[in-house]
């Protein structure tokens, strides 16, 4: 990586890269700088952007009219369940496919892919009066076993992409020293597949995080997440643009500082085994 | 049924301590229009009189819709209270999925709800839905702007002075549009309101036989009466706005003149939210001199669905939240112009009340619409800027969005009324009539 | 290679996932087989009985179908063209050594964690609102008449605010794979002294290949069913009603389940023309 660049270059490129970057997080940042202007503030115009008189006003307003650490847990429960759900059966499937892969493997991988694009909207009624007959309206559990069904494709895929890359020898080596399946998976796959499993659960974590109709449609108080709330704030009367940004910036944050946090394991994640 | 019965009784183990709390709370569905988060305000005094508790499902107008929908057409039973309209309360009480609102006690006075909004809310008698809130549509203008035009407001103006009146008041310049009316795509939004203009041009959806009559010189009148006004002196990108839009349009000043709910004159008037609040005036909806006006009927209404565990309780809240005392209980903390309007004759004979500016334009505006009589032609339908069957919802949306399109300036008026008249058709001969 | 042992246990690790798809496909496909023939509408008291193919024929033969399909492959092929052609020169600048490029990456990637309400309700209120936009201000700063975005050029909003969700996703599975290409190939062309052009079409691109059919699978996928974006903003109106919102309104709007259920057939149909094209291209590359 040792490229060596002049130094008017490398400046040339933090600039173009920076205005770049910028300009790709404008609108969130804009979010974020609405969410502290009184509601006149933030439709003025010209437009004002840092010199106003920075208010928690929306936050506190928005506070007051939802219980927002209940959408949250609720948020963190469905999406952490539905991945932790997801892993667990999709952890021996991905084994199966990457190291005893037959003709048929690249079939049922493609066909697994292939579920997710039925409509949700088309089957919203027969999966309502399913959820009716096994009561499970309004509950966390009916959500986090749908949404894992839903990222459960994304979450075979990437494994499989990261089992592939272990090299066959070690597995040979350990078969050798006469290690049995289970110790195979658990004391040498796992251990070497930990930073893909680290991203697969990151990037699934994120889209159960922002799946918006199954979990708007199938709840009600007890279960109802994040999306639910933001459902609330989306065009009530007269000036609301800084309660939305407030109510937004509280819906977006604790993803978005996830995510940078761990953005390093997340981009090896996502490179679904493209790199190779 | 057993298994049915015993995977209900494994969930509800599983959620004891949600199940236990359900025992005394209602779940109660709701929109998110200003008044409605109010009342959550007030909850904790309902809980405080009588031990139930309330939890609050708050959704924006089309999630609540479709929400509220899906549960009640599948009896999905989610929901001990759900807020709906006047369009929907006559047809689910058809089906019987509503509890009748009857044996409701002495001092709620069911008699004293106003007769057009009673009306509104009930089938074949039996009043299914208790109004939280009701409306009908007025204009409301800038009385400065008015008058430096040289202008001046009619009581009961037609639809020729609005548009001259609307010329004259719009000033480019100082961004100043003369009228914002709806242009938004969805029946409640724009299809509202060009549904209630049509009928003050003579127009109908349809006819006896219900055949669809976009076919037909008044709807193309109304239609292009709508968008040359618009045209000449409407705010830019008006195809997409919708009572939000423009309220905060006329918040801000930019609009001189505005057609819309009723309960939008508290929103204006209010100098803590709106730049003009002390030069708003009030008038009835525009005519043409045919025999009906522009204005429509809504009520946002509180209704209970058949088979809730806990009917009692909801009954008590919905008597609570509808009630004399609780508009009293807002007017004492929040003052006269802040309760909720429209649903009870005695608030319009409250002294104190008719004191708020926008009180007698309410009042005039709603006893001047009927429901059961809302165009100049005979109709088969019950609704003014709906019609009350189930396949109306659909059909306005589809049929509004190609108005929204025309007003975009993506067809001609001649080609959204061909493809409405067609759409409708289909579906009304779908739907088996 | 693997015995016969291993074979059947790998069947049976297998298994889990294999059946809880299969249920998941299954039961709701089977549900909308079986509404699809019939005629169901809620409110008019459900099941009204059998009425054999006359939900698909209605649903094609509306006026509404075409334009749909056709609103479906533009989004879908739009946001795909976008974010892959931006993508790839993101990709490329982000790979140059500059200062702070961590935390440029960030910036870059932040879209992808806005949920789609979220990001089309900012979209639509704080930048394409006419009036009060932050697009329409830029406009007037610069002494145009600020554009209608959701009306007037309703398809271009919404491509733009579905790419703005994409575009990271893109980027950061090409910047890998532009990572892993050996620098001392690309250097020993530098010498060489080809030019950019030159290099970025027989090195880079080629080297692409695989990330590049790999991000258009993945979106793909997401892309053939996004609702959110359209339902906020335009609601379907001027001509962004795509197949999947035409089912929703089938179903939601106008409570006719059969009618929608025989839409989500199609739209399965659809999917799989789609899929099985891809499948195509993908498959060749997949193999390793």
């Amino acid at each position: 990586m040792a490229r060596t660049v002049t130094t008017q270059r490398k400046t040339l490129n933090t600039a173009l890269a920076w205005a770049v970057g910028l300009l790709i997080f404008f609108p969130i940042l804009w979010t974020i700088l609405t969410s502290f202007k009184t509601e006149a503030q933030a439709i003025a115009s010209p437009p004002i952007f840092l010199n106003f008189d920075w208010t928690l006003e929306n936050y506190a307003i928005v506070q007051e009219r939802s219980d927002y650490m209940r959408f949250l847990w609720n948020s963190v429960i469905i999406a952490g369940g539905s991945t932790v759900l997801g892993v667990i059966v999709a952890i021996p499937a991905a084994w199966a496919m990457a190291f005893v892969p037959s003709k048929r493997t690249k079939d049922i991988l493609l066909w697994m892919l292939s579920t997710k694009m039925l409509p949700a909207v088309g089957v919203l009624y027969p999966i309502y009066l399913l959820f009716i007959q096994l009561g499970l309206l309004d509950s966390r559990g009916g959500l986090v076993v749908v949404l894992m069904l839903i990222n459960l494709p994304i979450i075979v895929w990437m494994l499989y992409t990261y089992f592939r890359e272990i090299p066959g020898e070690i597995l040979e080596a350990a078969r050798m020293d006469g290690a049995t399946l289970k110790e195979e998976i658990l004391y040498i796959l796992t251990p070497m597949a930990i930073p893909g499993i680290a991203s697969t659960v990151l990037l699934n974590f994120i889209l159960a995080w922002n799946e918006a109709f199954w979990t708007l449609n199938l709840t009600a108080v007890d279960a109802a997440p994040l999306t639910a709330f933001i459902a609330s704030y989306s065009s009530p009367e007269g000036l609301f643009f800084a309660k939305l940004s407030a109510a937004s910036t509280m819906a977006i944050a604790p993803i978005l500082i996830l995510g940078w946090f761990s953005q390093k394991q997340l981009v090896r994640g996502l490179t679904f085994g493209a790199v190779k | 049924m057993y298994l049915r019965n015993a995977l209900r009784a494994a969930t509800a183990m599983t959620l004891v301590a949600t199940a236990a709390a359900h025992a005394d709370t209602l779940t109660i569905a709701t929109v998110n229009n200003g008044d409605m988060i109010r009342m959550q305000g007030y909850t904790d005094k309902f809980t405080e009189a009588t031990g139930i508790d309330v939890e609050w499902v708050t959704l924006e107008e089309n999630v609540l819709r479709q929400r509220v929908t899906t549960d009640i057409t599948t009896k999905g039973g989610t929901f001990d209270i759900m807020t709906i309209g006047m369009y929907e309360t006559p047809i689910w009480g058809a089906n019987g999925w509503l509890v009748p609102l009857d044996g409701l006690s002495e001092e709620y006075d069911v008699g004293d709800i106003l007769p057009a909004m009673a009306g509104g809310l009930s089938h074949d008698g039996t009043l299914f839905a208790a109004p939280f809130y009701g409306e009908s549509s007025m204009i409301m203008y800038r009385a400065d702007l008015m008058e430096k035009a040289g202008m001046e407001m009619p009581e009961a103006p037609s639809w020729q002075f609005i548009k001259e009146a609307a010329a004259a008041m719009t000033d480019r310049d100082a961004e100043i549009n003369g009228i914002c009316l709806r242009g938004k795509a969805g029946w409640g939004e724009g299809g509202a309101f060009i549904t209630a203009m049509s009928n003050s041009f003579g127009a109908r959806w349809f006819d006896e036989e219900w055949k669809p009559q976009f076919d037909q010189p008044e709807w193309a009148d109304t239609l292009n009466f709508y968008v040359e006004m618009m045209n000449e002196s409407g705010p830019a990108g008006y195809a997409t706005n919708g009572f939000n839009e423009n309220l905060s349009l006329f918040q801000q000043g930019k609009c001189g003149m505005w057609i819309d709910a009723t309960v939008a004159a508290s929103f204006v008037t209010n100098p803590d939210d709106s730049t003009v609040a002390d030069h708003v005036g009030f008038a009835l909806a525009p005519d043409t001199g045919l025999g009906k006006r522009s204005n429509w009927l809504w009520a946002w209404a509180l209704a209970i669905p058949a088979g809730t565990q806990q009917e009692d309780a909801a009954k008590q809240f919905i008597e609570w939240a509808t009630s004399k005392d609780y508009i009293e209980l807002v007017a004492e903390s929040e003052g006269w112009a802040n309760v909720p309007p429209g649903a009870r004759t005695s608030l319009y004979e409250n002294p104190e009340y008719q004191k708020v500016p926008f009180a007698k334009m309410t009042l005039d505006s709603i006893l001047s619409a009927d429901p059961n009589s809302p165009t100049v032609k005979p109709v088969p339908y019950v609704g003014i800027q709906f019609a009350a069957i189930p396949e109306f919802a659909g059909i306005a949306t589809q049929v509004s969005q190609e108005f929204s399109a025309v007003y975009a300036g993506q067809q001609t008026v001649e080609e959204a009324l061909a493809k409405a008249q067609a759409f409708t058709a289909e579906e009304m001969e779908a739907a088996g009539y | 290679m693997a015995t016969q042992h291993s074979r059947s246990v790998a069947r049976l690790m297998m298994a889990p996932a294999v059946v809880l798809l299969l249920g998941w496909m299954l039961v709701p496909l089977t549900m909308t087989l079986y509404f699809s023939f019939k005629k169901y509408l809620p409110l008019r008291g459900g099941d009204l009985g059998w009425v054999g193919f006359d939900n698909y024929v209605r649903f094609v033969s509306s006026s509404s179908f075409w334009p749909a399909v056709q609103a479906t492959l533009v989004i879908v092929g739009g946001v795909l063209v976008i974010t892959v052609i931006l993508g790839i020169l993101l990709a490329m600048l982000l790979d140059q050594p500059m200062w702070g490029q961590g935390v440029v990456r960030i910036l870059v990637i932040a879209p992808f964690f806005v949920m789609p309400t979220v990001s089309a309700l900012v979209w639509k209120n704080m930048f394409m609102d006419p009036v009060n936009g932050l697009l329409a201000h830029l406009w007037r700063f610069f002494g145009a008449e600020p554009i209608s975005w959701l009306s007037e050029a309703s398809m271009t909003s919404i491509v733009m605010i579905v790419s703005w969700q994409w575009l990271p996703f893109a980027t950061l599975i090409l910047l890998t794979a532009i990572q892993s290409l050996d620098s001392e190939q690309l250097e020993a062309s530098e010498m060489d002294g080809a030019p950019v052009l030159k290099r970025f079409y027989h090195i880079i691109l080629p080297h692409l290949g695989r990330a590049i059919t790999i991000v258009i699978l993945i979106q793909t996928i997401f892309l053939l069913s996004i609702f959110a974006e359209i339902f906020v903003t335009t609601g379907g109106a001027f001509g962004t009603r795509t197949l999947t919102y035409m089912i929703f309104q089938r179903v939601l709007e106008s409570q006719n389940v059969g009618l929608g259920s025989a839409g989500g057939v199609y739209a399965i149909i659809l999917a799989n023309i789609v899929a099985i094209f891809l499948m195509r291209i993908v498959g060749k590359n997949l193999d390793a």
